[in-house]
């Protein structure tokens, strides 16, 4: 086990590229979740607000 | 079928689609990434020079590759874009250059932290990583146009340009950056690749490499849903998306 | 009016503007003398050093003082609206925009060229290596022009464009450059040249065909 770890002596280079490759791949893939979100949330709000100003002119 | 290409390019039926796609795409990816994972860091050979450190490549080539086709694929949905007028298709280019950009990023990080134990440094002027390099320098440039232009139909219109241009400029950069370091090499550096590799180093290879393309696929679709949203924003069916997203 | 006169009255307009002097010629000319100035004071004033770097330090001065001269290529006319006129001409704007170019290249380019010699004899190159120089130069400096055009298209209706044309348009330099200062160099070692220019010469030649097209598309969406 280990052994496995430690990669032949390389394990700091193998193991920091696979954790890179992860957190890219992770973060490359949620980003768009969080800001598909959030685009719709700001046009809710828009929404609303315009809602209000008309309801609000007599 | 063209009719029913223009159906399918449609927003809101595009937007529908997306996510339907990207669901699966991601899945796909896991279900490669998995088995991909086992072979490349338990069940293949270290190579008799690198040892193991060479299980950086099932990290970093198919990062490189994915690289490149994100460029082209940006490039051939944007001149799709351009041509047919289709919102769906300049969505989807426009989503390819973020997640295209961070894998050249990828690319350049893990060639750098496979260099250091193999060549002794972080970085060489190699034809690849310099051509990679420029590769991120065209993404910056693309999506600083994209950032610059307010108005959404004309950056979409205007990065389709630029992304043709690159693509075109591509080979021409690469043969050139090629041509350059086999005059410039020094005769100590060692080449990283050999001329045929072993199945048993292929087999995760692939599976990483379609792995990534699935996981691409995802990222670009759930994207275009967003460019989708802020393109439409004014139509009706988003408004009443976003009232129902809010109740 | 026949289309080679429009032609050439959009390149004699250009010409005409410079001519009244507003630093259009000369600022470039002087830019690309002190970058080359800059590499003796800060690397080394070693003629032998100088003589290896030479090469790369004239073709880089020269792309950035081209890449600082392309907002003049568009700019003015945008600000005062000339230029939708010549979109709305009847003459093909491919050939417009070309012609536009060898106009900016006579203001530009061309100067550089005859500038050159200068700076090589200051940074020390040989003078087997001169030829060379002005044969890069003469073939190197339209493309960068041409392509140039393709990025001042693209963001001269934008506010700051400046920075952003160059992080687009320098990427696309990068053939120009390498064959370009490799020429040179090995013109400098006394080896054949042959097979550099004729490189650059097709680089010339597709970005002559392709990059007036390419231009025009982005100026039509520019101006919109």
């Amino acid at each position: 086990m280990s052994q496995f770890f430690a990669m032949g002596g390389y394990a700091l280079y193998v193991w920091s590229a696979y954790a890179l490759a992860f957190v890219v791949v992770v973060w490359q893939l949620v980003a768009p979740w969080r800001c598909e979100r959030r685009i719709l949330r700001r046009i809710a709000r828009a929404q609303q607000r315009r809602g209000r100003d008309e309801s609000g002119t007599p | 079928m063209l009719t029913r290409l223009y159906a399918l390019a449609s927003p809101p039926r595009f937007y529908r689609l997306a996510d339907l796609w990207s669901r699966w795409l991601l899945w796909c990816g896991i279900a490669l990434l998995l088995p991909g994972l086992w072979f490349s860091l338990l069940d293949s050979p270290p190579d008799y020079q690198q040892g193991e450190s060479v299980r950086i490549m099932y990290v970093h080539v198919p990062a490189a590759w994915l690289s490149m086709f994100g460029y082209v694929c940006m490039a051939t949905m944007a001149g799709i874009g351009l041509i047919f007028r289709s919102k769906a298709a300049s969505a989807v280019a426009h989503s390819c250059a973020p997640a295209g950009a961070a894998f050249t990023f990828l690319a350049l990080v893990t060639g750098s932290l496979w260099g250091k134990p193999m060549w002794g440094t972080w970085w060489i002027w190699d034809a690849r990583l310099t051509s990679e390099l420029v590769l991120l320098f065209l993404y910056f440039g693309y999506l600083g146009l994209k950032a610059a232009i307010e108005d959404r139909e004309a950056a979409a219109r205007a990065t389709a340009v630029l992304a043709l241009v690159g693509v075109v400029n591509i080979p021409i950069i690469h043969y050139s950056v090629e041509w350059w370091n086999t005059l410039h090499q020094g005769p100590t550096v060692t080449k990283l690749d050999k001329p045929s590799i072993h199945l048993s180093m292929l087999l995760p290879l692939l599976l990483m490499s379609f792995s990534y393309m699935a996981l691409f696929g995802a990222m670009v679709l759930r994207r275009a849903r967003g460019e989708i949203l802020l393109r439409e924003r004014n139509s009706g069916w988003v408004r009443e998306l976003a009232m129902g997203e809010k109740a | 009016m026949s289309l080679v006169r429009a032609l050439g009255a959009v390149i004699a307009r250009d010409l005409r503007i410079a001519a009244r002097g507003s630093g259009q010629v000369a600022q470039p000319l002087l830019f690309f003398t002190l970058t080359c100035t800059l590499f003796p004071l800060a690397v080394s004033p070693e003629p032998a050093l100088l003589r290896t770097i030479g090469p790369g330090v004239i073709w880089v001065a020269a792309l950035l003082a081209t890449l600082l001269s392309l907002e003049g290529l568009f700019r003015s006319d945008f600000d005062d609206g000339s230029l939708e006129q010549l979109v709305i001409s009847p003459w093909p704007l491919p050939l417009l925009l070309l012609a536009k170019v060898v106009a900016h290249w006579l203001l530009t380019g061309l100067p550089l060229l005859l500038l050159s010699p200068l700076l090589g004899l200051l940074l020390h190159l040989p003078t087997a290596a001169f030829g060379t120089l002005l044969a890069t130069l003469a073939l190197g400096t339209p493309v960068l022009s041409l392509i140039g055009a393709i990025g001042v298209a693209l963001t001269v209706g934008l506010r700051r464009g400046g920075m952003l044309l160059s992080l687009l348009v320098l990427p696309l330099y990068i053939p120009v450059l390498i064959f370009a200062a490799g020429a040179v160099s090995a013109g400098a070692a006394g080896l054949p040249v042959a097979g550099h220019l004729a490189l650059l010469g097709a680089l010339l030649a597709l970005a002559a065909a392709l990059a007036p097209f390419a231009a025009t598309a982005a100026l039509k969406i520019s101006l919109n």
